[in-house]
């Protein structure tokens, strides 16, 4: 239903056998543990905005997917308030090779769309916990590839684009 | 002395829009203005208050208020209660879009003089004191049928208020109900509107469709999508057009946790424009009016219009 193309980050290592050409970009997120009475893992997306404008595509979108009745997991998507507003809004979930479940913390490796045309942007990662914080981190890049990284300070680890 | 202020501001809550000098306001205040999903209620406050938005002063009535759906159906006041000094309802947010949620009103007032007497023309009546004396033919508060008061005699419109203070409050409820005799006419028309934006998914906006009858708030930036570190950009128009001159004043709830009111006062230009900046991210009160002098009763002289409306600023 929701089969993500979410891999953790050590197995692609592992793969590193095929030969990277320049435009197979990856991002690997990091969801730092939160040492709290009550934590629930965050909602995170994470999505990438041209740098000329143009509408903002999203990459991937972790919820709580299965839960369903009176108050399902969606509902609170739209914490994820930048994400929301720049594109969460319009779209279906789930959503294939987008949408997946929530994760616990560690370092997730998540493909970058391979047919972004050149140019600069910004990816996006926004992360929001019940009964915690949110927070917003972004990381320019530029295709053909030009990583970068960048790091949150209480929701998101680094983010870094390879 | 209390009893008197509280008068005052019952007349406020009717026509505090038409008169921007005064400083109650009216406020609806929804717990959110962006939902995912189709299944949600959005659940409001209605008040009169001087501070935003904290219910002190007068409680506004959920029977006023209308719901307008995205597709341009007629939406639903659910579980409507008025407190003491809040009215509160819900709304099932039930089809995506944009939803409107709010109270329109449009009324004539002003003064007359019969026989040397000054007298008010609309308004709220006050309420009748036991045993207040009434003019000799004046019909029981609210009871005179409109249309019937011109073929009165001179002398007997159709009601009269109550003392107040000794003062003799003398006030008929409508044009319709000034007598032919009336000298010294003075009537201005009032139109405001006030009104709240809630999205279901992606907002959209339809219920935004300007109907080109008097002051109309006509955003390019969606009020659902504000943001602090974003400039927004609102378009008002006068029957239609883009209205210069129009005073828009804006000021953030949660005064009690800071020192200054932090009001915005800003005046759109010729293109009909104001351009927003936000100082903080939250709730804001905002309030647009305009006058001219094209009422739609010949008889009035001027024409007073107001918009209101709260507005949510998400952080970025």
């Amino acid at each position: 239903m929701t089969s993500s193309k979410i891999l953790p980050a050590m197995p692609l290592l592992a793969a590193g056998l095929v030969a990277t050409p320049a435009l197979a970009a990856s991002v690997t997120i990091t969801i730092p543990q939160v040492k709290v009475a009550e934590y629930h893992r965050p909602y995170v997306a994470g999505w990438l905005e041209p740098v000329g404008g143009g509408s903002a595509r999203t990459v991937f979108v972790w919820y709580d997917v299965k839960k369903g009745g009176r108050e399902p997991g969606t509902k609170w998507l739209a914490d994820l308030r930048s994400w929301w507003r720049k594109g969460g809004n319009t779209m279906k979930l789930p959503a294939n090779g987008v949408s997946g479940a929530t994760r616990a913390p560690g370092s997730y490796t998540v493909p970058i769309p391979a047919n972004l045309p050149a140019g600069q942007y910004v990816f996006k990662v926004e992360a929001a916990r019940e009964t915690g914080g949110r927070e917003l981190v972004s990381v320019p890049f530029s295709v053909p590839a030009k990583g970068g990284s960048a790091s949150g300070k209480t929701e998101l680890g680094t983010i870094t684009i390879r | 002395m209390r009893f008197r202020t509280v008068l005052i501001a019952a007349a406020a809550a009717s026509s505090a829009l038409a008169t921007p000098a005064m400083a109650h306001r009216q406020w609806l205040l929804p717990s959110t203005t962006t939902l995912a999903g189709t299944s949600e209620y959005v659940t409001v406050d209605a008040a009169v208050s001087n501070d935003l938005f904290y219910p002190d002063h007068v409680a506004l009535d959920p029977a006023a208020v209308k719901v307008w759906a995205p597709d341009g159906s007629e939406g639903k006041v659910e579980n409507p209660s008025k407190g003491r000094y809040r009215g509160t309802f819900d709304v099932a947010i039930d089809k995506p879009g944009t939803w409107k949620i709010g109270m329109e009103r449009s009324m004539i007032g002003g003064t007359f003089k019969l026989n040397g007497e000054q007298w008010r023309v609309g308004g709220r009546r006050p309420p009748m004191a036991p045993g207040a004396a009434r003019p000799s033919g004046a019909a029981p508060a609210g009871a005179a049928p409109a249309g019937a008061a011109p073929a009165r005699a001179p002398g007997a419109p159709g009601s009269a208020g109550g003392q107040a203070g000794g003062q003799p409050m003398r006030m008929v409820a409508s044009v319709a109900e000034i007598p032919a005799g009336a000298t010294e006419v003075k009537l201005t028309e009032s139109l405001s509107t006030y009104a709240i934006y809630v999205s279901a998914d992606a907002p959209t906006k339809g219920v935004l469709t300007p109907t080109g009858k008097g002051l109309e708030f006509d955003p390019v930036t969606h009020p659902d999508a504000l943001v602090s570190d974003e400039e927004a950009q609102f378009r008002f128009l006068v029957d239609g057009k883009p209205a210069a001159g129009v005073k828009v004043t804006l000021v953030p709830g949660g005064k009690k946790y800071r020192e200054a009111e932090h009001a915005q006062e800003l005046t759109t230009g010729a293109d009909g424009m104001v351009r927003v900046k936000w100082p903080v991210a939250g709730m804001y009160w905002m309030s647009a009016t305009t006058e001219d002098a094209k009422p739609s009763d010949k008889r009035a002289s001027a024409r007073r219009m107001t918009f209101g409306s709260t507005l949510e600023v998400v952080a970025p």
